[in-house]
């Protein structure tokens, strides 16, 4: 397959429509990979995966397990010399695989879900509740469970979930940006 | 009588830590001739040197030795000293204890201190042998010729014109302007390369102080600096330029087709010709070679004569021979630029015989505006506009297998230059460039090039094409992009190779005629690559441009403007002075065989005749004689030389002697 066939400008421009940031610009120079906390972890570094995106081999990109890992820590984007935000790349790459069902670390996935539900409800993390619904939904029902029992010795997590003041505003934080989304989609 | 003072230099901790250079100076104190012996700790310090000119007055010194560093460091600043103290400055010796001792025997100090000894000693011995040299004069003609006449030839004669010296251009082809007169733009304003150097050319040509020579060769050039007599071969035009007033009906006329190779050999030209519409001289030359007047002559028979019969000015004359003619220079300013790599050697390239897989001087014709296509992009094959067009760099640079070694240093930006023209001009054509490394340093160079991939929506990718294809009418292009680590495979309809400069063919014998040096790949070389970078090894013959190696237009210009300056730096003498360390043949003892004429790389010894009275008889015999300003005191005549009857002064056989004997007695 030639070059051409496997680039997708549609899906270039839709991720520089989303993300707001121009992937052109990045020079490849590696700093990003360089200072990722997790990049040993990921199939491809975060170089990588920007070198995908302007070569407008996005959906390539959107497959890769190296969106998924990314932390959003936004060192790559700190240090970016040409000011390059990988970060919301990695973020806005994650979003549009999601929407078309490539998720290349489900397990991450799930406790991304399973986070954003709870602080939806609650107005803030409960811990308790997000290893437990992790362990039961990934199947993984003893994982990281010996950190417990120290963990609530020392007071580090509490059993009974803490509900903040004015909750309600968190929730319309939620309902206002899923409009944004909608606007945002609709305008496409 | 000879009295000699010594005095050693501890050069800091560079020879006091290695060396006992007290000891040094102790023992010389007890060497024949040596008067007075010293050690300081910084020889060629104000005090150091006031140390040397008081004990010169104090010890009524005649010779002086310093046993310090090289020569080449400090050889100049203590015979200046010398001279102050009202000696001759070459009854002065240096012993090089540092670079050749110190230095090298570091951790072996007695035995340093020991061969330092022996160098003060041998020092002393030669010094004792020295004379009193003085320097020669020779005069200056006050004019110069600069060989070449593009942007760096035009440059430097311009910059020397004004500054009031007459200053000639040789020019091989038809017309002033070379190869910047090909190139649509220039790189990173986008100027008009032509809109640019007209002006430039017109200045030249109509400078009080600037003669051009076109369509004209260097023959031979004899002398040395500020006499050089230069051979000039003036190429048979077959039009008197007195008569012709350019107004060009005869190359219209002219049945007579040739490739046009100011065009890239795009289209043909006729057999009368100016290269390009702003030649200058804008006087048509005949290609013999193409014309069917002379084509014919060589089957006897004599055929066409339109342009004779057209010309309203009776300027062809088909009778024109080639004139050969000396003009006098002073300074030499090369200036001969490059010429293009050819990629035909490329198999996996196609062997230069795809057409559509042009050069970059190719796209440079077909993207300008008097090129043969008006300017437009069109593929060569079927003059249709381009959908995507594939460049490559580095065909033929930083390929020491197939090319060469060296970058051709503008490949990086005049690809990007022209990835942006294309994009200019077709909106709708992909542009995707192969590369090993982008480098651009010069100034807005790196920003130019990141403007061609974020605002002209270039594609780079990193990695050399390994193979190009034709597909029916397509081309396919393989690379690998080794930033991703995978093989990519573009369908192209144009493919543009950015080919490397390399010096013009017929440089190394450019070189050996002038008698300057020339490297590996045929590049003129430089006397020093940081301290000397326009001046050659021969005095009075300098270099601008891509004659020298690869080179940019601003660099090409600035390094012309350098060249100028030491042109006029040199005209502007009325005597040059000449070193005085030359070597001389003793004609009595000479036995003209000539073998010292041959070996002497300046051409500064001729055999002459002199006639002598013999047993009564006045015979003539041959003896070899040196031009002092010529010579350079390489010594090697002296080494050939069968009956010791060359000596170069200062350096004279009885002088080397006199150091080996000091050297064996320290031994025995």
């Amino acid at each position: 397959m030639t070059l051409q066939e496997m680039q997708n400008q549609e899906l270039r421009d839709e991720l520089f429509l989303r993300s707001q940031v121009d992937v052109t610009k990045c020079y490849q120079c590696g700093k990003c990979t360089a200072g990722c906390p997790v990049a040993e972890h990921m199939d491809y570094g975060p170089r990588q995966v920007m070198r995908m995106a302007q070569m407008g081999l996005v959906e390539e990109a959107m497959k890769t397990k190296a969106i998924w890992l990314c932390a959003t820590c936004e060192t790559c984007s700190t240090r970016c010399p040409k000011g390059v935000e990988v970060a919301k790349v990695m973020e806005t790459l994650r979003i549009m695989a999601k929407e078309r069902g490539y998720i290349a670390e489900k397990n991450i996935d799930k406790f991304n879900n399973i986070y954003n539900t709870i602080v939806k409800s609650l107005g803030r993390m409960y811990e308790p509740g997000l290893i437990v619904s992790r362990n039961v939904a990934t199947g993984h029902l003893f994982q990281d469970t010996s950190y417990g029992i120290p963990y609530l010795a020392k007071q580090k997590l509490n059993l009974v979930p803490h509900k903040p003041k004015n909750s309600e505003e968190i929730k319309s934080i939620f309902a206002k940006a899923a409009a944004m989304d909608e606007a945002e989609r609709g305008n496409r | 009588m000879e009295r000699v003072g010594v005095f050693v230099c501890h050069c800091g901790s560079n020879i006091g830590s290695v060396v006992d250079c007290a000891k040094v100076a102790e023992e010389l104190r007890n060497y024949p001739n040596v008067v007075h012996s010293v050690d300081y700790k910084y020889m060629c310090s104000e005090p150091g040197q006031n140390l040397i000119k008081e004990a010169v007055k104090e010890h009524n010194l005649n010779r002086v030795v310093v046993c310090s560093c090289s020569p080449r460091m400090h050889e100049n600043t203590f015979r200046a000293c010398v001279a102050q103290a009202g000696l001759n400055p070459y009854m002065f010796e240096m012993a090089n204890i540092r670079e050749h001792c110190s230095w090298v025997h570091a951790g072996h100090n007695e035995e340093a201190t020991a061969k330092a000894i022996d160098l003060a000693k041998m020092a002393v011995a030669k010094v004792c042998k020295n004379k009193e040299l003085k320097k020669g004069h020779s005069p200056v003609t006050k004019r110069a010729l600069v060989v070449g006449g593009g942007i760096a030839g035009i440059q430097a004669a311009l910059d020397i014109a004004n500054n009031g010296y007459q200053v000639d251009i040789l020019e091989r082809t038809p017309s002033i302007g070379g190869k910047m007169a090909q190139i649509d733009k220039t790189f990173p304003t986008i100027d008009c390369s032509a809109c640019i150097l007209t002006p430039r050319m017109v200045e030249a040509s109509s400078h009080p102080n600037i003669k051009l020579i076109t369509f004209a060769e260097l023959e031979k050039v004899e002398g040395y600096v500020g006499n050089f007599d230069v051979t000039i071969r003036s190429k048979a035009r077959s039009v008197d330029m007195s008569k012709c007033t350019g107004c060009g009906t005869c190359m219209t006329k002219c049945p007579g087709k040739a490739d046009d190779e100011f065009n890239m050999n795009l289209q043909k030209r006729p057999a009368i010709y100016t290269p390009f519409p702003q030649a200058i001289p804008n006087k048509p030359v005949i290609d013999r070679e193409s014309c069917l007047k002379f084509k014919s002559r060589k089957d006897g028979k004599d055929v066409c004569g339109i342009c004779a019969k057209v010309c309203p000015a009776g300027a062809i004359d088909y009778e024109q021979e080639d004139e050969i003619f000396v003009e006098h220079y002073g300074a030499i300013v090369m200036a001969t630029g490059y010429d293009q790599f050819d990629h035909s050697v490329y198999g996996e390239y196609g062997y230069g015989k795809y057409p559509d897989v042009i050069s970059g001087l190719h796209f440079e014709r077909l993207v300008n505006a008097s090129g043969p296509t008006m300017g437009h992009i069109v593929r060569p094959s079927d003059h249709k506009e381009p959908k995507t067009v594939v460049m490559v760099k580095c065909v033929g640079s930083r390929d020491p297998e197939h090319g060469k070694s060296y970058c051709s240093r503008t490949c990086c930006m005049y690809s990007a230059k022209q990835a942006t023209l294309i994009r200019d001009h077709c909106p709708d054509t992909k542009v995707y460039i192969f590369y090993m490394d982008v480098r651009t340093p010069g100034k807005g160079y790196d920003e130019f090039y990141n403007r061609t991939r974020e605002e002209y929506g270039v594609e780079y990718i990193r990695g050399r094409v390994s193979k190009i294809y034709q597909d029916g009418e397509q081309l396919i292009v393989k690379g690998e992009d080794s930033l991703l680590g995978r093989p990519v495979e573009i369908l192209a309809d144009m493919v543009i190779l950015a080919d490397a400069m390399i010096p013009q063919n017929d440089a190394a014998k450019m070189a050996q005629i002038v008698g300057i040096g020339y490297d590996n790949d045929g590049w003129f070389t430089e006397a020093h690559a940081k301290l000397g970078p326009v001046e050659t090894h021969t005095a009075g013959i300098f270099l601008a441009g891509a004659c020298q190696g690869p080179k940019d237009i601003p660099d090409t210009v600035a390094q012309a403007g350098a060249a100028a300056v030491k042109v006029c730096g040199l005209l502007s003498k009325d005597q040059l002075e000449t070193d005085p360390c030359t070597s001389e043949i003793d004609p009595a003892l000479c036995a003209g065989c000539g073998h010292c004429v041959g070996v002497c790389p300046y051409k500064a010894i001729s055999l002459e005749t002199i006639e002598e009275r013999k047993a009564g008889k006045t015979i003539s015999r041959q003896v070899a004689k040196v031009n002092a300003s010529l010579c350079q005191g390489c010594g090697a005549c002296t080494v050939t030389c069968r009956s010791s009857a060359a000596n170069l002064n200062h350096f004279t056989n009885a002088q080397i002697l006199a150091e080996v004997d000091a050297l064996c007695q320290t031994i025995l």
